[in-house]
């Protein structure tokens, strides 16, 4: 039995806020993979739970009239690997989510949870920063949608209201269109288990393919909130793949940006070697999906 | 708090029960519907123990709350049965011949496990399989008989569906002579039959 003062299944997000709003020592419940932990633990307990488990319209993938994907706030991480969408244009997001705790966490854990818990070392964290997604939120106040960007304040804090709901997430076609990522994990075990540093790169070559026109590179865990790497964004677009100094020089500059902090799981000396490494490792990847040859041996 | 009546669809049954919203579905298909099977072993969904089949794919249902289960399609180990001839699926019989069950703790979460990679309809290989169960912890550490079973079990489907697949060759040192093996179905299936005592 959890420790909660009470369950109350909404019908729909207007329900849930209703609810919300009306009872002030309450949150949002949805697949319950963070939520009963932190119960269990004592943390939220006492708390009442609105739950959005069952309620249709936040699940599913879907492309809107100009080609945007739409990526529902309630799909669970399975469901989102294997969308048909999803494999077709954003493989990426597909791969991290699918390495999110175990399989049978994978079918309950929703995306819209792992953003909105606001963890640094949330898996779709990284790839949603490099995706530049917009996310839909409805609160007492009606809807207002915020850009991933400005989403994060700090470790586990959200610019999200405590009665607003994560309705969905809006990749911009711009964003995903030509672009060929790769999501890099660092963990001490393949399952689960919570990254030490995730790194998630999204580049789009020249059509000879022998440059970049544009790379976006975000990182997990490497500061308090999932952030780009800016400065080595610029100086990658343009470069050519035969550029000996490319890939060193990318990985120097997106090591100037981050944080990163010392850890139980890991040393702030070694997350700063990680962060150089993946940085490399994951542009390398990137640039080979997108058929681009570049010379690097690990 | 007090209780409300809900109708949980649970191994091919309507069964009505008599639930407090606070309850995991672990606590209600385990102390309501008596479905030992389902084992309580970390509470945080790492283990796997507890598994049981939501609409047919592995869930955790110690953080799973019972009300969101209504309406869905839940199968535990003692739902299990060959819709042909009401025996034991192959899966299970492929856990007993590869002797794929040490202390026995894990197995009712493996085998649903099994049961939902089997219905895949999907060649996997050893490899693919490997990284199909980490949700769930053997103890004992019996992966390799565990893997090997599922192997079994797969090829089982495939040879049914006409699909060609090669069952990776045994990298056990040990294996048990067949007649020992069919001794040990058959003392299987009599405590399914609860004929203990005949065993």
């Amino acid at each position: 039995m959890f420790d909660i003062s009470f369950l109350y299944e909404a019908k729909d997000v207007k329900d849930a806020i209703k609810r919300l709003s009306e009872n002030p020592n309450s949150e949002i419940i949805s697949g319950g993979t963070d939520v009963l932990i932190r119960v269990r633990e004592g943390k939220d307990a006492g708390m009442g739970l609105v739950s959005i488990h069952n309620i249709a319209e936040l699940k599913g993938v879907k492309q809107d009239g100009s080609g945007n994907i739409i990526i529902g706030a309630g799909t669970c991480f399975y469901d989102i690997t294997h969308n048909e969408i999803i494999q077709k244009y954003i493989p990426s997001l597909g791969e991290a989510v699918n390495t999110v705790g175990g399989p049978q966490i994978r079918q309950t854990g929703t995306i819209g949870g792992n953003i909105c818990n606001g963890a640094t070392s949330a898996d779709s964290a990284s790839t949603m920063t490099a995706l530049q997604a917009d996310i839909v939120l409805e609160g007492p106040n009606g809807e207002r949608v915020v850009n991933i960007k400005d989403f994060y304040t700090g470790p586990g804090k959200t610019v999200r209201d405590r009665c607003e709901v994560c309705k969905h997430f809006v990749i911009k076609k711009e964003n995903f269109e030509n672009y060929y990522g790769y999501y890099f994990k660092y963990g001490k075990r393949k399952s689960l288990e919570i990254a030490t540093l995730g790194c998630s790169v999204l580049v789009k070559l020249n059509g000879a393919k022998d440059a970049i026109e544009d790379v976006k590179i975000a990182y997990g865990v490497a500061a308090p909130t999932p952030s780009r790497a800016y400065k080595a964004e610029e100086f990658a677009k343009g470069k050519k793949l035969n550029d000996k100094t490319l890939l060193d020089e990318f990985a120097k500059l997106a090591l100037e940006e981050m944080k990163p902090r010392d850890s139980w799981r890991a040393s702030k000396e070694f997350r700063e070697q990680l962060i150089k490494e993946m940085a490399k490792r994951s542009l390398v990847n990137s640039i080979r999906r997108a058929g681009g040859r570049i010379e690097y041996y690990v | 708090m007090s209780k409300k009546i809900i109708t949980l669809h649970v191994n091919g049954k309507d069964r009505e029960v008599a639930v407090d919203e606070r309850e995991s579905l672990y606590e209600t298909l385990r102390n309501e519907l008596r479905l030992t099977s389902i084992k309580k072993g970390c509470e945080v969904g790492e283990c796997g123990a507890c598994s049981v089949l939501l609409n047919g794919k592995c869930v955790d249902s110690c953080i799973y709350l019972t009300v969101w289960a209504q309406g869905k399609d839940i199968v535990t180990v003692e739902g299990l049965k060959d819709e042909t001839n009401g025996d034991i699926t192959d899966v299970q019989k492929e856990f007993i011949k590869q002797a794929a069950v040490q202390c026995g703790f894990c197995t009712p979460g493996f085998i649903l496990k099994a049961v939902e990679i089997v219905g895949a309809n999907k060649p996997y290989t050893r490899d693919e399989i490997k990284e199909l169960i980490t949700g769930n912890l053997c103890r004992c550490t019996g992966y390799m008989n565990i893997v090997t079973a599922i192997e079994h079990a797969i090829k089982h489907n495939m040879d049914k569906l006409g699909i060609p697949y090669e069952v990776a060759p045994s990298t056990t040192s040990f294996d048990i002579p067949d007649a020992e093996k069919e001794k040990m179905l058959k003392d299987v299936l009599a405590m399914q039959n609860n004929d203990v005592t005949k065993a």
